[in-house]
């Protein structure tokens, strides 16, 4: 049976899997930059299938429109214009295509071996229930890492600033 | 009761001195460290007299036997109950006794040196070692526990090798203090050993219970011992006797002697202190520490001292006959005076009258530390002023050291064995108890009392009469100042001395020894036979009349002599060709037998592998260095192809 | 079989996670690099969404954990874009050849 469901998710796979490949292959890297983002759109749009608007919501405010433009800008300031990005070594590449096909291999021959217990029934978490669990000092709460990861962020601010402000008369 | 604040005091004020000096003394005390440091042993001496008045006169004696008293003592390293290192002082006649000799004798030394070592360079650094070597002296003297006597007998082995290693510059005083420390090291390994086996059988370190328990023969630890055997003699006899070679060593018995005439490249103050009067009797202080156990469990080792003792005296008379340098004389005449200690000892028995052997060696050790010092002192105030240490050199010095010169002939009568000088009173005891024990011994004992008088004198005619003296330019020390001495003799600080131990010479044979020091604490009266003293006396003055003859005036009589004695001449001023011995021992047989397949094995095996490896390592690491090629991509395909097959191995392998 | 679920998800990010590696180990531009290392990120997210919904949709960890992900991936991404930007300083480049002067 086909359905519309069906169909949708074939075809963001589909976009999201291409967009991947042209992303690691092109060899303009503004193209890779725009074909991650919309792979990355792609990702969000199977969150959206999965029925997790807030995680997809997330995905595109994070990665669309934080992450990408972060590497976009940095594009600008790293790269000369029209430049195309240098070759790998053909044997790197093959070995590369090899060990990553034989670990897809493994990974998928695993999977498909393995039986995972299917929940009967699926529901999908309301944004109230994620920002109650969010802030719950309980056992069941993320308060917690919620926490820690504010420490993180403000700690990878810190160090971004010290390595890329650094004024650097010692390499003139 | 002894108070044993005073008593920790004298060690304690000899190790201030050498840490204020040794510290501070090249900074802050550059000129004042001898008046420091005389100070400070002053005091020692001072307490010392007091704590030997106390004991001798006021507490020490209960029901007519001198008591022992350990006033103090703190466990420092317990292995287990019962066998612990202990720091404990011991107060009894003989220690008491030794702290008396060795506070006096560092006393007038460090007194003397104010005059003998002025404008020496190191001479801060002089005191502190001489303060260390009191320090360490003391500390063995009062010992209460085996190993405490070890740790403060190294204590003084690394002074005195500090001590004649003083100028260090000179490459013969490097050679005896590296020679000295050696030679007494290896016979400390054999006290060391020895230690182990006597407190192994007792089951203790400490003195008091070690002895109670070897000396009693139905204990259980001497019977357990006496059937252990090891190439026929039981461990207990191998216990003693290696504790006698340590002994041996440090008291420089035949044939562990060889360092002592060498020892003579130190200062001559510090021969005085150290080579003469104190460290080298270290030897005779242990074993009769021991006494009880060696005459009571082992008399056979005791025999064994006896003998070493008596050789090593007539040797080393023999030897002394034969040398030049006025203080090899004197070496030699200190190994053979010691030798008679140590064979009063192997002729004593324990207890009573019997135990007469071992009063006359303690006795004998007190009153040559006096004349042994004085002639030492002498000997140096000699060099200072002629600034050579060889005989020949001199000659007719008595007009203008006159003071030395009476002193020193105080000395040489006394340690003649001359009524009524000091060495009459302790010699005769010592050839009473041999003449009653070991008839050998005695006569071994009464021609080296005879060789003595000859060499004692011999040295005082060549000095102090005969030809014209030399003077030579350089001075006794590289490094003296230049301040020539000619025509006077050295200062105040130098002469008292020797007026004060000139006075111990002659009187201290006065002492009624027996009545303060026996084996049993009971006193013990000193007869004296008058018939009995006619011979020694005899040969005594025979050797001072021949040596009068021989040398008073400049004449070519020695020479015939020597020529007429010539195999045995050459031979004792060879000093028995001992040092060759030990050469020929070390370098053609240890070093060809033992030292070169070590060091063969050493540079191709030993060496070999850790070039191997070496060589291993870098050859593999060259090959395989590419890995590090610093791609980042590189590694990380590495990383997953490991990934990868780590994966598949543990899913499909290892299940 | 046609009927997409939990195998088609996790084939979907299984895909992507070896195109993400595929991606790091043959591009020689760092931030071509770092773009994979996302893509690898958002297949693992994506993993934890699936389980989450298929296998335990009662819970709701697998989101949470996304929603880290997501969190440490954007800190992640800033620092090394500020790495990027000073070796591009101090080697005029952001060719991973060129930077290894770590080697033996």
């Amino acid at each position: 049976m086909i359905t519309g469901s069906t169909i949708i998710f074939y075809l963001l796979a589909a976009l999201t899997l291409t967009c991947a490949l042209l992303s690691v292959s092109t060899r303009q890297i503004f193209r890779a930059a725009i074909y991650l983002l919309f792979s990355l759109i792609g990702i969000a749009g199977i969150y959206f299938w999965l029925q997790y608007e807030f995680i997809a919501a997330v995905q595109i405010v994070v990665y669309v429109g934080g992450i990408v433009v972060l590497i976009i800008f940095s594009i600008f300031l790293t790269q000369q214009a029209g430049e195309k990005l240098a070759k790998q070594k053909l044997d790197r590449k093959i070995f590369s295509a090899l060990a990553v096909f034989c670990g897809f291999a493994l990974t998928m021959l695993q999977v498909y071996q393995h039986n995972f217990n299917n929940a009967a029934t699926t529901s999908a978490p309301t944004v109230a229930d994620i920002g109650r669990k969010m802030l719950n000092v309980d056992q069941e709460g993320y308060a917690l890492p919620f926490e820690v990861i504010s420490m993180l962020l403000l700690a990878a601010m810190v160090g971004c600033i010290v390595i890329a402000l650094r004024s650097k008369p010692e390499t003139k | 009761m002894p108070n044993a604040t005073i008593i920790a005091l004298i060690p304690l004020l000899p190790l201030a001195g050498f840490i204020l000096l040794g510290l501070f003394g090249r900074k802050i005390f550059k000129t004042s460290s001898g008046v420091i440091g005389t100070a400070l042993l002053l005091t020692s001496t001072i307490l010392a007299l007091y704590t030997a008045y106390d004991y001798f006169f006021v507490y020490g004696k209960v029901a007519g036997v001198y008591q022992q008293f350990i006033p103090m003592k703190l466990t420092w390293l317990e292995f287990s109950p019962g066998v612990s290192i202990d720091m404990g002082l011991t107060v009894d006649s003989i220690s008491v006794m030794m702290l008396v000799v060795v506070t006096f004798i560092s006393l007038m030394v460090h007194i003397y040196s104010l005059g003998y070592m002025k404008g020496e360079e190191r001479f801060p650094t002089y005191y502190a070692y001489l303060g260390l070597f009191t320090f360490s002296m003391l500390g063995l003297v009062l010992a209460s526990n085996i190993f405490q006597i070890y740790i403060f007998w190294e204590l003084v082995g690394v002074s005195s090798f500090l001590l004649i290693g003083y100028y260090y510059n000179k490459p013969s005083a490097v050679a005896a203090c590296k020679k000295a420390f050696i030679v007494t090291r290896f016979a400390d390994l054999g006290f060391l050993i020895g230690i182990l086996i006597l407190s192994n059988s007792a089951g203790t370190l400490d003195f008091n219970t070690m002895i109670s328990t070897l000396t009693s023969p139905d204990s259980d630890a001497v019977k357990n011992a006496a059937a252990t055997s090891f190439l026929g003699a039981s461990a207990l006899t191998w216990g003693a006797a290696l504790v006698f070679i340590g002994g041996a060593g440090k008291s420089a018995m035949f044939p562990l002697h060889i360092w002592l005439p060498d020892a003579m490249e130190g200062p001559t103050p510090v021969s005085a202190l150290i080579h003469a009067a104190t460290m080298v009797v270290a030897g005779v202080y242990l074993v009769a520490r021991l006494f009880p156990v060696f005459a009571l469990t082992t008399p056979a080792v005791l025999e064994i001292v006896g003998w070493v003792g008596a050789v090593s005296a007539i040797i080393a008379a023999i030897i002394a006959c034969t040398q030049t340098d006025i203080k090899r004389v004197l070496a030699y005449s200190t190994m053979s005076q010691i030798g008679y200690m140590m064979f009063a000892l192997g002729v004593s028995h324990y207890g009573g009258e019997a135990g007469l052997g071992y009063t006359a060696s303690l006795f004998h050790l007190f009153t040559h530390a006096m004349f042994k010092a004085l002639l030492f002192l002498g000997a140096g105030a000699v060099i200072h002023y002629i600034h050579s240490n060889d005989m020949k050199d001199m000659g007719g010095l008595r007009k203008y050291l006159p003071i030395t010169h009476i002193t020193f002939l105080i000395a040489c009568l006394a340690i003649a064995g001359v009524p009524p000088f000091a060495g009459f009173f302790s010699k005769e005891e010592i050839l009473l108890a041999a003449y009653q024990n070991n008839m050998t011994i005695y006569w071994i004992a009464l021609i080296t009392s005879g060789l003595t008088a000859f060499y004692m004198f011999r040295l005082y005619f060549s000095i102090f009469w005969n030809k014209p003296h030399v003077v030579h330019g350089e001075k006794h020390g590289p490094a003296a100042s230049v301040k020539t001495s000619e025509g006077k003799e050295g200062g105040f600080v130098m002469m008292l001395p020797l007026v004060l131990l000139a006075i111990g010479a002659a009187a201290a044979g006065f002492i009624p020894f027996g009545e303060f020091v026996s084996t049993d604490g009971k006193a013990l009266e000193s007869h004296f036979h008058l018939q009995f003293s006619i011979a020694p006396v005899a040969l005594g003055l025979a050797g001072i009349f021949t040596a009068m003859w021989l040398y008073k005036k400049q004449n070519n009589k020695p020479e015939k002599l020597a020529a007429s004695f010539n195999g045995l001449y050459k031979a004792a001023y060879h000093k028995f060709y001992i040092d060759e011995i030990y050469l020929f021992i070390t370098k053609k047989v240890l070093f060809n037998l033992i030292g070169r397949p070590a060091a063969w094995f050493d540079r191709n095996v030993v060496d070999g592998l850790v070039n191997f490896s070496g060589n291993a390592t870098e050859f593999v690491s060259e090959k395989i260095k590419k890995m590090q090629s610093g791609k980042v991509q590189q590694y990380a395909i590495y990383f997953l192809g490991g990934v990868i097959v780590l994966a598949a191995v543990f899913i499909y392998i290892w299940k | 079989m046609m009927n997409p679920g939990l195998y088609h998800i996790l084939f979907l990010s299984a895909a992507l996670f070896f195109i993400g590696v595929y991606g790091f180990l043959t591009r020689r531009n760092l931030i071509t690099m770092l773009m994979s290392i996302e893509l690898i990120l958002n297949s693992v997210n994506l993993n934890f969404i699936a389980f989450n919904k298929y296998v335990w949709p009662e819970k709701m960890d697998g989101l949470f954990f996304t929603l880290f992900i997501i969190a440490i991936a954007a800190a992640e991404a800033a620092v090394a874009i500020a790495i990027i930007i000073n070796l591009y300083r101090s080697h005029q480049s952001i060719d991973v050849e060129n930077a290894e002067d770590l080697k033996y």
